[in-house]
């Protein structure tokens, strides 16, 4: 595992957008080899995903041979809504950047047949060669896309019914109705995740302080899904200073001397370092703890 | 790969990079079009996993809907109320308009005698605009049942009253009401109810305006269906705190439920002072329609000009009954109307723009698909730089015009 701790929001957001950034150009996609990488919706990623609208209006990266699968889809809300996660992934970044529709996968969360949905989304992952790069965000218990405390660490793509604390959580954006608010939502798995190459886990705010800890601190427990991660041999966790709060000192100091390490991961690339990329293979770690 | 086969073969074309006016605000936001229309890009996307054939770039400039003006007599020479070469003058109009970004209007016969409406109305077809010029959403018949104390520069020997109080007596003196989208009549005219309720049931927007009317006769009008004011302020009597006559309708708490009251503002900062018009847009923002209300003179260069049996100077903005200091119409083009209303009114950009495409719109019922930019419309827009200057006119989608 590797923690990144930067100062503050903004920032992190940018080492996150650097680092997809710089995953996809070594990997360098095309027509017959496509990139593939797992999405989450949320405030968190926000920052993230502006900056990679940055990178993408520079030029420095293109969305044209980007297959993303999102993580996950309420059930019953029509699909224009503007809570939906169609709405989100497009308003905040499909919108903005070259990304073909068909590489773009949703879970549809108004399909006649959910499970169908959701087994048929795993096909298409797996069809797509697997995810390279799982990019998530946490709720405040700990939760990784809508695997609520208590989901099965080994879980697969599914339809879950919202903790109430989610549904409370949410009613803001509904209207503050609660019986607008979804009760049920199409999500991925933990083991769905657990599958990809590499996990990126966004975590900033002071109110997630204590997921963070429960994350990587204490032991595996699925009433705090994210500790699953502890077993992926890939995972990174990006934080801002306020997430770390309820680290141990020791904990904090080890990874932030590590910062300078970590920090060329995020470099901007040499014409050297994007030629080689085309030899690496999908199974190839050019990266390792 | 030919994009969209599910809905539609044809060409979706992406402007890029500009601010557009969408939802009374101006917004980075691109625009996206394909078959005249603007299209719903998220629906596009998810629907039909569509993308855009070609991409525009728009320099960064604002977008906005095009310019449509309610009121316009002619112009380059061309006096609509004429009655030769009809078809060849709304052309030549029609087409300058573009570089002012107008892209629909309603050419306007001022009071004629009855065969000159028996003859123009006909020629004057209704149809779409494109890359020939503006397009034409039905005339605008100002008179001649109007009064003969406020009849202005209308010939004295035309007014007509309602002697039937009925259809009959317009369809007497225009021949027909299909090419006709606004009638401009004073409402106190003895038969005028009836009049505007069948006006209004065959769709024509009726106006109040060359009138002596007070406030009650004008709400009855209103009450009855009108819901124009043609040029607020001039041809009609003065605003007096106890009887504040056509000009009260701005604040009137006398009209029907949900009804708007629009009003045309000549705002060439010649025929209306600043003052005048920030008093009615403070009082009524949402109504407010800038007109042109321009004559024969307009887009014609500086000095003197013979026109028919008229002789004018034209100095600046203003145009002169050659050899006196009596002006005969406005020259002001729409988009200096429009940069001239934002400066005087202090309003906001958007509020500037909309006064130009939204509110003709709204007044003519047809802002489904004119004067927004909202999904379905037809692409019918202007880019403007920051100072409100067209640099580009659009029709369904197609550049029309250039700077």
């Amino acid at each position: 595992m590797k923690l990144i701790i930067l100062d503050d929001y903004d920032k992190a957001s940018e080492w996150a957008a650097k680092y997809i950034r710089n995953r996809i150009i070594q990997f360098n996609p095309g027509p017959e080899r496509f990139f593939t990488l797992g999405l989450p919706t949320g405030g968190t990623p926000l920052g993230c995903y502006k900056k990679l609208i940055e990178y993408f209006k520079n030029g420095e990266i293109s969305f044209k041979y980007i297959k993303t699968f999102n993580m996950d889809e309420y059930v019953g809300i029509p699909r224009d809504h503007p809570e939906s996660y169609h709405s989100f992934m497009w308003n905040n970044f499909f919108k903005h950047i070259d990304i073909r529709a068909e590489n773009a996968h949703i879970l549809d969360g108004n399909a006649a047949d959910l499970q169908v949905e959701c087994d048929a989304f795993e096909e298409k992952i797996r069809a797509a060669g697997g995810i390279q790069l799982f990019v998530g965000g946490i709720g405040p218990d700990g939760h990784i896309a809508f695997n609520e405390p208590g989901s099965s660490l080994s879980s697969r793509t599914r339809v879950k019914t919202l903790a109430l604390d989610t549904i409370l959580a949410n009613a803001r954006f509904f209207d503050g109705d609660l019986s607008k608010v979804p009760t049920m939502a199409l999500t991925v798995g933990v083991g769905t995740v657990m599958d990809a190459r590499e996990v990126m886990i966004l975590i900033t705010g002071a109110h997630k302080a204590f997921a963070l800890y429960k994350a990587i601190e204490e032991g595996i427990n699925h009433m705090w899904t994210v500790s699953a991660f502890q077993q992926h041999p890939q995972t990174l966790f990006v934080c801002d200073e306020d997430a770390t709060l309820e680290l141990r000192v020791k904990t904090v100091k080890y990874f932030k001397g590590m910062m300078h390490v970590h920090n060329e991961l995020v470099k901007p690339l040499t014409p050297v370092q994007k030629g080689n990329a085309k030899v690496v293979e999908m199974s190839e770690k050019p990266y390792s703890d | 790969m030919p994009s969209n086969k599910s809905v539609s073969e044809e060409p979706i074309t992406q402007f890029v990079n500009c601010r557009i006016l969408k939802d009374h605000q101006l917004q980075r936001e691109d625009l996206w079009v394909r078959e005249g229309k603007i299209l719903n890009p998220e629906k596009l996307f998810f629907d039909e996993e569509g993308y855009a054939d070609h991409q525009v770039d728009c320099e960064s400039k604002i977008l906005a809907p095009g310019f449509i003006d309610v009121q316009i007599n002619g112009g380059y020479g061309v006096d609509f109320s004429q009655g030769c070469d009809v078809r060849g003058g709304v052309a030549l109009v029609s087409k300058r308009l573009l570089e002012h970004g107008v892209t629909s209007f309603c050419p306007t016969l001022v009071t004629s005698p009855p065969h000159i409406y028996h003859k123009v109305l006909p020629e004057m077809e209704v149809h779409d605009g494109g890359a020939e010029g503006a397009g034409v959403l039905g005339v605008h018949l100002e008179g001649p049942f109007i009064s003969r104390e406020k009849r202005g520069a209308h010939p004295e020997h035309c007014l007509r009253s309602f002697q039937q109080g009925s259809l009959t007596d317009l369809l007497e003196v225009y021949g027909s009401l299909d090419n006709v989208s606004i009638v401009t009549l004073a409402p106190e005219l003895p038969g005028s109810p009836t009049v505007i309720q069948e006006l209004v049931k065959m769709g024509v927007t009726v106006s109040l305006g060359h009138s002596v009317a007070d406030l009650s006769q004008a709400e009855q009008a209103v009450q009855q269906g009108a819901t124009f004011i043609t040029h607020l302020f001039n041809a009609m009597l003065p605003f007096h705190h106890r009887d504040p006559g056509i000009v009260g309708l701005l604040t009137s708490d006398q009209l029907p439920p949900n009804c708007t009251v629009f009003y045309g503002m000549i705002a060439d900062g010649i025929h209306t002072n600043p003052a005048a018009l920030r008093i009615a847009h403070r009082a009524h923002p949402s109504g407010l329609v800038l007109v042109t209300d321009a004559i024969t003179a307009m887009g014609l260069p500086p000095g003197h000009h013979t026109l028919g049996q008229q002789h004018i100077q034209i100095d600046g903005l203003h145009a002169y009954v050659a050899g006196t200091n009596t002006l005969c119409g406005s020259i002001a083009t729409m988009d200096m109307c429009v940069r001239h209303f934002r400066k005087a009114s202090g309003c906001s950009v958007e509020a500037a723009l909309e006064a130009a495409s939204l509110h003709p719109a709204q007044l003519l019922g047809i802002s489904q698909h004119k004067g927004t930019l909202d999904y379905g419309s037809d692409a019918d827009f202007v880019l403007l730089d920051d100072s409100l200057h067209v640099k580009a006119t659009y029709i369904g989608g197609e550049e029309v015009w250039r700077k």
